[in-house]
């Protein structure tokens, strides 16, 4: 086996983990990443929207400052984030995207005087300050007191990756693409690397490194329709549930996106609704505002994607072969604004859809979109149970996004938390030293060679099936509205399905070369126990909080349930074990209303001395 | 009922013996709204699991699945069927290295690519956390982004006459990356710079002018109009000091946005 050794290995390469990858190169540490595809490929390319971060430019973000962020953030989260970290998050949110700036993305600017913009699908005028001219602009998102989001185009995600993939060329870190984590080599208090197969060859290769990293990104590929990319099967949660030391935190909190397209789930930015999209039913009636008088089509996403089911629920959907969806409704922002602001909507919707959105309404659907719990870190990156782990961005709860993430937070979050994780890492590193096991990086190799022996033989399922029933199961009984019955039935069919997993038979056989089938086989017992994990989480939290909503506990319950759930796999065992820590070590906001999204709260105990100023620091 | 459709796909192995190089058809028949992910994808999972496809956004913005569909370089993700005729055809991308059956190593060629034509911003000016960005006009980062929209698929090398002739031809897509760096004031490189990086027969001069790049490209970026532009600044920087400078400006002026001259 081909054995690398390196300071840092970045399991994955998308805008977390090459974030975190500038930072330890610059400090001239030895870098290695690893991704499953060419970093210029990851997820994060998709994302169009923007990035939050309170710099207060444009005219409709005047005023904004991080403590109005983090409120934002907090009452998005539903008071299930960690606040010390929010407010981290919202503090290095304005240099995170002024340091992006001078690495070269050409974010959208301010251009001075009157400009037509648009609030609930209605135009109004407002005039950018003069003062301000080049400087960079903000537009509208989902649950935010102004405008904040940070954008290039609808291409914010590319531009940002493509500028941080070539920080990385310029910088020379080794970058192994194709190449797929399995396990993680350990001794139970220590991380030391990685085993890892080649896709291009199929053998399988070993990384030593002082700091592992995960940033693999979220999960969603347990569940049928997802926005996600077909990469995002939570290879990297499943390696750190997997040692069996590491929890995953808050796994049952699991956001549906509001515009998801039918059929193909493809997402269209939050940014339709920011400048003015409107979500219309069968009538084409627009009937957000009967159910958010306020905020309506921009309540945050939980609150969308709920209103939008129980809307169709009333039999007010549209019916199609694909199921019932809405529409969304962009024709009035017009031909321009649509093939330039929005010209990504515009191209998913004519190439995927044959839907022309300058003059005709989009079909969408809530749809799978965003897993905002997973490796549980602490604020400085560090991974609960292993010395050097580390995670950031989807992959890891570190956790500002609590129950809820508003809409251009979580990209925002992988260049922020990258580069101070980043920092962090670099000074754990600083005078580290350490032993590398070749007993633990044997024991890992044959763990994934017996894994690829076992499939050899198996005679039961493929792994084509057994990934599809899950995904079933995920959408029927862990999706938007869960309740008990559902939940219980949906464990037990996920257990029985990782049962068979134990016979899972590989129908290409054994082909030298690159094999997908084998890999997605060597990932869907470990996709299953992430679900189990979101399904027995959910089943255990008896109240519904931001994107998990209990049809039969519907308050928010500050007295029981103002904690995180910690999920860690015992090895053999068919059901996680779960631990519960507070939700926060104290609260600069005190649990309270969101203002949308009604529902009752039942209130919990906050002592006096938990609460602390904005401003005080520790 | 949908029309039922052969699907006729390239299939090699390299890194088997006893693998060789054939066409092998599959049929399928069409749903509404398919695209040839959805195809392959059942083929692989009802059919062949052993076929090798690369797909990973799936909605036209990664890059991953670039193939030769019907004779044409394009991304399968947003090709749909009812847009093809019922007979299908799919080989990999020439140039790039075969890795088995669809499937092509770009990320090699594309780092490979990336290092040599410096692919970054060229500054001596540190990060100051503390200082407010530096300004910039928004049409210029508009401009800035409709070249950066690159996603770098490979289509356009796939389809250069040029890339198949010459090995170390960087293509459209890097004349293009340095069309975007460029116009970007952050980048301090002058002409002089980018003649020593693309003044030669594997850059802008390698160009025969088939212009498919241009056809292909499945973001439509416009590369004929970043070769032409690019090709002259670095030919106006090639006669620096053999042509009268006067003469010389009068030529360079391409209204492209020469700010570095």
């Amino acid at each position: 086996m081909r054995i690398f050794e390196c300071d840092v290995l970045c399991i994955g390469a998308g805008l977390a983990g090459e974030r975190v990858a500038v930072e330890a190169a610059q400090a001239g540490f030895r870098v290695i990443c690893l991704s499953v595809v060419p970093p210029k490929r990851s997820h994060s390319s998709a994302a169009m929207g923007g990035m939050q971060a309170a710099l207060g430019n444009s005219i409709m973000g005047e005023g904004d400052c991080p403590e109005i962020h983090f409120n934002d953030t907090v009452k998005g989260s539903d008071w299930g984030c960690d606040q010390e970290v929010a407010r981290l998050f919202a503090e290095t949110g304005p240099i995170a995207m002024r340091e992006m700036a001078w690495m070269g993305v050409p974010w959208s600017r301010v251009v001075p005087g009157e400009h037509t913009y648009y609030k609930g699908g209605k135009p109004f005028q407002a005039t950018e300050k003069t003062e301000n001219e080049g400087l960079i602009h903000s537009r509208a998102f989902g649950g935010t007191a102004k405008w904040r989001t940070c954008y290039t185009s609808d291409g914010t995600g590319h531009a940002v990756l493509f500028t941080l993939d070539n920080r990385l060329l310029q910088l020379g870190v080794e970058v192994h693409d194709r190449t797929q984590a399995e396990v993680l080599v350990h001794d139970g208090q220590r991380c030391m690397g990685c085993v890892a197969r080649d896709l291009r060859t199929g053998e399988l290769v070993g990384y030593f490194a002082k700091a592992t990293l995960i940033a693999t990104g979220g999960y969603g590929r347990i569940y049928r329709a997802t926005t996600n990319a077909i990469i995002c099967d939570g290879g990297g949660q499943i390696a750190a549930l997997e040692t069996g030391v590491v929890p995953l935190g808050n796994m049952e909190a699991v956001q549906f996106h509001p515009t998801g397209t039918v059929p193909t789930d493809i997402l269209v930015t939050e940014g339709c609704r920011g400048d003015g999209g409107t979500l219309l039913d069968v009538n084409e009636y627009r009937f957000m505002p009967d159910y958010e008088p306020e905020k309506a089509e921009l309540a945050s996403r939980d609150v969308v994607a709920r209103r939008m089911t129980e809307h169709m629920r009333k039999g007010l959907g549209v019916k199609s072969p694909y199921g019932d969806h809405l529409w969304l409704d962009i024709r009035h922002l017009g031909e321009k604004h649509i093939t330039t602001n929005l010209r990504e909507v515009y191209d998913i919707s004519t190439h995927f859809l044959g839907v022309n959105p300058i003059h005709q309404l989009i079909p969408v659907r809530p749809t799978h979109h965003y897993s905002m719990g997973g490796v549980r870190i602490n604020k400085d990156g560090h991974a609960y149970g292993l010395e050097g782990l580390f995670s950031a961005g989807e992959a890891a709860c570190w956790d500002m996004h609590g129950f809820n993430r508003l809409g251009g937070n979580s990209l925002a979050e992988t260049i922020v938390s990258g580069r101070i994780v980043g920092k962090k890492l670099v000074e754990f590193l600083k005078g580290y030293e350490t032993i590398f096991s070749t007993a633990e990086m044997n024991a890992a190799a044959t763990k994934v060679k017996d894994r690829i022996a076992a499939l050899l033989r198996g005679t039961g399922d493929d792994c084509y099936t057994l990934r599809n029933e899950m995904q079933d199961v995920m959408m029927e009984h862990v999706g938007i509205f869960r309740n008990g019955k559902d939940l219980e039935a949906g464990v037990s069919k996920l257990q029985d399905l990782l049962e068979r997993c134990g016979n899972m038979r590989l129908a290409s056989g054994d082909i030298p070369g690159p094999n997908a089938e084998l890999s997605m086989a060597l990932r869907v017992p470990g996709m299953l126990k992430l679900a189990l994990c979101t399904a027995y989480g959910a089943l255990m939290r008896t109240e519904s909080r931001g994107a998990h909503a209990r049809e039969d506990y519907p308050e928010r319950n500050d007295k029981d349930w103002l904690n995180r759930t910690l999920a860690y796999w015992k090895e053999g065992d068919s059901l996680p074990t779960l631990k519960y820590e507070p939700a926060t070590p104290f609260y600069i906001l005190p649990p309270g209303d969101r203002g949308y999204g009604g529902g009752k709260i039942i209130p919990g105990d906050i002592m006096e001395d938990q609460i602390v100023p904005y401003d005080q620091k520790g | 009922m949908g029309r039922n459709l052969t699907f006729e796909i390239f299939r090699y192995n390299p890194l088997d013996p006893r693998s060789f190089p054939h066409m092998q058809t599959f049929q399928l028949e069409e749903h509404p709204s398919m695209t040839l992910f959805i195809a392959l994808n059942l083929i692989r999972e009802k059919h062949d699991a052993s076929l090798q496809f690369d797909f990973c956004c799936r909605a036209g913005i990664c890059g991953s699945c670039g193939m030769v569909i019907n004779g044409r370089p394009g991304l399968a993700c947003h090709t749909q069927t009812s847009d093809l005729p019922d007979h299908i055809t799919l080989h990999p991308l020439p140039v790039f290295k075969l890795l088995g059956d669809l499937s092509v190593d770009t990320g090699t060629w594309f780092r490979h690519v990336g290092k040599k034509i410096e692919s970054w911003i060229h500054t001596n000016k540190e990060f100051d956390p503390n200082a407010q960005e530096e300004r910039m006009s928004n049409s210029l980062a508009t401009e800035i982004f409709e070249l950066d929209r690159c996603i770098e698929c490979g289509c356009c090398v796939a389809a250069c006459g040029t890339a198949r002739m010459r090995e170390d031809f960087i293509g459209a897509t890097a004349i293009n990356r340095m069309a975007r760096f460029y116009i970007d004031p952050r980048d301090n490189r002058t002409p002089a710079d980018y003649y020593e990086l693309i003044g030669d027969d594997n850059g802008v001069f390698g160009c025969m002018g088939l212009l498919a790049c241009d056809s292909v490209c499945p973001k439509q970026l416009p590369l004929q109009d970043q070769l032409g532009i690019m090709r002259r600044m670095v030919s106006m920087e090639s006669v620096r000091g053999i042509l009268p400078e006067s003469l010389r400006k009068k030529l360079q002026g391409c209204g492209c946005g020469c700010a570095k001259s």
